[in-house]
C-alpha cells in the first residue's frame, strides 16, 4: 500500500470542434480537464459523475483507448502515455477493461471459448490445450459451467455475458480492471450478483479496480475510496465512508441527497441544484460548478480551485475549503 | 485460482447441440420455399457444368451440315444450330462457361472490393477519400459500357470478358464493405479487442470481416447473375467467348440469323441465361431474408 499502482496526473482530453468546409478548429470539447489521481494496489477506486462528465474517457484514456491530449499515466513504475503503440498494446495485458453493455462487448460470431482463448492467443501464452484448460476454468470461476464454451453470446443473459466479460479481462492476470459502468446495463437484482463476484474476485486474485458508473449506492458498495467528477474535472476524492458520511464539495453534497433512501419515514433533506450541466466545448469560467452551485462567492468565478487535501484521505477542490478560503 | 470453488450455475444443463450463426440462417433459409427452389436451380446448373463433358448426347463441335437447324426431335433434343451442331450439348457445355465466369468474376471482384473496403472504412481519412472517389467515378459509367471499354483495351475473349466483369463490379463490393466496416468498428467488441491488446490486423480478420461478410454473400450472389447477363451480354456483341466456345450469349447472337424460321436456336440459350439468372436471384432473395437480422422477427 506504499506505492500506488496506477497514478495519473494532469489528464486531458481535448476533442477538436471543426467546422466549415476547411474543418477549421473552431473550439474545443473539454471532455477531460486536468485529472489527477491515484490507485493502490488491491483498492477500489470508484468514479462518479453524471452522464458526459468525462468518467468513462478517463478509464478509455487510461488503457490508451483514447489519445490522452495532456498528463501522464503512470502504471506499475511505467509511463504509459509515452511508450510506443505497439508496446502500449503489450501493456494492456496487465490492464484489462470490463465494459459497460453486455450485450455489445462481445463478438456475436464467436463462441466463448474463442472470445476468452483471444487474449490468451494475442499475448501468446500457454500452448493449445492449456488455453482451453484455463477458458474452462475461467468459466467456473466466474460462476458459469465449461460445457458453456462451446455456445455463441446470444444464448446467455446479459448477467451471464457480463460473466464471460469479467472472465475476458481475467484471462492475462491483469494486475489493473478497468470497469467502465460493468453492471449499469444489468437488472438491480443480476447486479448484487456481478458486483459479489467482482468482490470476490478482487480478494482471491488481488485485483485492483477501476470502477466507474453513475449509481452511488452500487459505487459505495464496492470501492474503498470514491471520486466525484463534474465536467471533466475531479471535484473530490475521499475514502468511501468520509465521502458519503461528509461530503464537503456541494455538488457531492447534493449528489448524495438525491440517492433514494428505503425509509418512508425518512424527511429528505434534498439539495436541488439549479438548471443544466454548462456545455464542455465552452465552460464556465473559475469552478465549473459556480453556475449552480447554492454556495457561489466571487472568487468561484474567477479562480480554478485545486484539488486539496483538507483533512487526511479526503481532498475536494472547493474555494469554501482549505487555504483558499482561510485567506 | 484453484482456491475458487466454481460457483453454483444458473443455468439448467440442456443438449449440446451448438445453434452458431449460420446454422441459424440455414434454418431461415430452408423456410423460405421459393428460395429454396432457386437454389435446386442453381445446384442443377451447377451439377450439369460439373459433369457436362460425360451427359452430352453429342460433341459440342461436331458439324454435321446434313442435320442444320434441325427442329427439336428425338435426336437432338433442343434442336440443331445452322452449323449442325446439337444445341443440348452445346447449352450444357455452356452453363460450364457461364458458371465459371460468374463466379470467378464475382470472387475477383470480392476479394478486391473487401481489401479496397476494409482499407478505406478501417483506416479512414485521405485513403478512404481516394478509394471512395475511384468508385464513385467508376460507378458514374453504366457498367456494361465500361465493361465494353476494358474489353476493347484488354482485347475480345473470354479471359478478358471476366476481368472486366470482375473490375466494373469492384465498387459495387468495395462500398458494402466500407459501410459495414465503418458500422462495425463502432461496435464495443472492437474496443474490446483493443482492450485486450489485439493487433490491428487480427481485429481486421478475425472480428470485422467475419461480420461484414453476410451482406457481401446476398451480394455476391446477386452479382454472380448479373455477371452471367453481363457476360452473355459480351459475348452476343462479339467481346466475350470466341467461336467456337458454346458460350449462351453468343449463341444467341449466332442465331440472329436464322431464329425466323428456326426459333429454338435462340429460344433455348435464352431460356438457360434466364434459368440460372433466376435461380440466383431467388437465392440470392432467401440469402438476405436469412442473413440480414434486421428482418428477423
Amino acid at each position: 500500500m506504499t506505492e500506488p499502482l496506477l497514478k495519473v496526473e494532469g489528464l486531458k482530453k481535448y476533442f477538436p470542434i471543426r467546422k466549415g468546409l476547411l474543418s477549421r478548429v473552431s473550439g474545443h470539447v473539454k471532455a477531460v480537464d486536468d485529472v489527477s489521481f491515484y490507485v493502490n494496489k488491491g483498492e477500489t477506486l470508484g468514479i462518479v459523475g453524471e452522464s458526459g462528465c468525462g468518467k468513462s474517457t478517463t478509464g478509455r484514456m487510461l488503457m490508451r483507448l483514447l489519445e490522452p491530449s495532456e498528463g501522464k499515466v503512470f502504471f506499475d513504475g511505467k509511463e504509459l502515455t509515452s511508450i510506443s503503440s505497439d508496446d502500449m498494446r503489450k501493456a494492456r495485458r496487465e490492464i484489462q477493461m470490463v465494459f459497460q453493455d453486455p450485450y455489445a462487448s462481445l463478438n456475436p460470431r464467436h463462441t466463448i471459448e474463442k472470445i476468452l482463448e483471444e487474449p490468451l492467443i494475442v499475448h501468446g501464452i500457454g500452448n493449445p490445450k492449456e488455453r482451453k484448460k484455463k477458458v474452462r476454468d475461467f468459466l467456473e470461476i466466474v460462476g458459469l459451467s465449461s460445457y458453456h464454451a462451446k455456445r455463441y453470446p446470444h444464448q446467455f443473459s446479459g448477467g451471464q455475458r457480463q460473466r464471460i466479460g469479467i472472465a475476458r479481462a481475467l484471462m492475462t492476470n491483469p494486475k489493473l480492471i478497468i470497469a467502465d459502468e460493468p453492471v449499469s446495463a444489468l437488472d438491480v437484482s443480476i447486479q448484487a450478483q456481478v458486483l459479489n463476484l467482482m468482490q470476490d474476485l478482487q480478494k482471491e486474485l488481488n485485483l485492483t479496480y477501476i470502477f466507474i458508473a453513475h449509481d452511488l449506492g452500487v459505487v459505495r458498495h464496492i470501492s474503498d475510496r470514491v471520486g466525484v467528477m463534474y465536467l471533466g474535472k475531479m471535484v473530490e476524492v475521499a475514502v468511501s465512508e468520509k465521502l458519503y458520511d461528509k461530503p464537503l464539495h456541494p455538488y457531492t453534497q447534493a449528489l448524495l441527497s438525491a440517492v433514494p433512501v428505503p425509509d418512508p419515514n425518512f424527511v429528505r433533506d434534498q439539495i436541488l441544484i439549479k438548471g443544466d450541466i454548462p456545455s464542455p466545448s465552452n465552460p464556465p469560467s473559475g469552478c465549473t460548478f459556480h453556475t449552480r452551485c447554492p454556495f457561489k462567492m466571487d472568487v468561484c468565478t474567477k479562480i480554478v480551485p485545486k484539488l486539496v487535501e483538507v483533512e487526511p484521505g479526503h481532498s475536494v477542490a472547493c474555494h469554501l475549503y482549505g487555504e483558499q478560503a482561510q485567506q | 485460482m484453484s482456491k475458487l470453488e466454481p460457483k453454483s450455475t444458473n443455468v439448467a444443463p440442456q443438449t449440446d447441440k451448438v445453434a452458431g450463426p449460420w446454422y441459424e440462417a440455414w434454418r431461415s433459409f430452408k423456410k423460405s420455399k421459393i428460395a429454396v427452389v432457386g437454389a435446386g436451380i442453381v445446384l442443377f446448373f451447377i451439377i450439369v457444368a460439373l459433369i457436362g463433358p460425360w451427359i452430352a448426347p453429342q460433341g459440342i463441335n461436331d458439324q454435321v451440315l446434313a442435320n442444320r437447324l434441325l427442329k427439336p426431335s428425338r435426336e437432338f433434343w433442343l434442336g440443331t444450330d445452322d452449323f449442325g451442331r446439337d444445341i443440348l450439348s452445346r447449352i450444357i457445355h455452356g452453363a460450364r462457361i457461364s458458371l465459371w465466369v460468374g463466379f470467378f468474376s464475382v470472387i475477383g471482384s470480392v476479394v478486391v472490393g473487401s481489401i479496397l473496403g476494409i482499407v478505406a472504412g478501417y483506416y479512414g481519412k485521405w485513403i478512404d477519400t481516394i478509394i471512395s472517389r475511384v468508385f464513385d467515378i467508376m460507378l458514374a459509367f453504366p457498367s456494361i459500357l465500361l465493361a465494353i471499354a476494358v474489353v476493347s483495351v484488354l482485347g475480345p475473349s473470354l479471359q478478358n470478358a471476366l476481368i472486366a466483369i470482375a473490375i466494373i463490379n469492384v465498387p459495387n463490393f468495395g462500398r458494402l464493405i466500407r459501410s459495414k466496416v465503418l458500422s462495425i468498428k463502432e461496435e464495443e467488441y472492437i474496443t474490446s479487442a483493443k482492450a485486450i491488446g489485439m493487433q490491428d490486423i487480427r481485429i481486421l480478420f478475425s472480428h470485422i470481416l467475419p461480420n461484414s461478410m453476410a451482406p457481401v454473400i446476398v451480394q455476391g450472389t446477386l452479382a454472380i447473375a448479373t455477371a452471367i447477363i453481363e457476360a452473355a451480354a459480351l459475348g452476343f456483341l462479339g467481346l466475350g467467348a470466341e467461336a467456337p466456345l458454346p458460350e449462351w450469349g453468343k449463341m444467341l447472337a449466332d442465331a440472329r440469323v436464322n431464329f425466323i424460321n428456326a426459333p429454338w436456336t435462340m429460344i433455348f440459350p435464352g431460356l438457360a441465361i434466364m434459368l440460372t439468372v433466376l435461380g440466383f436471384n431467388l437465392m440470392g432473395d432467401g440469402l438476405r431474408d436469412a442473413l440480414d437480422p434486421r428482418m428477423k422477427s
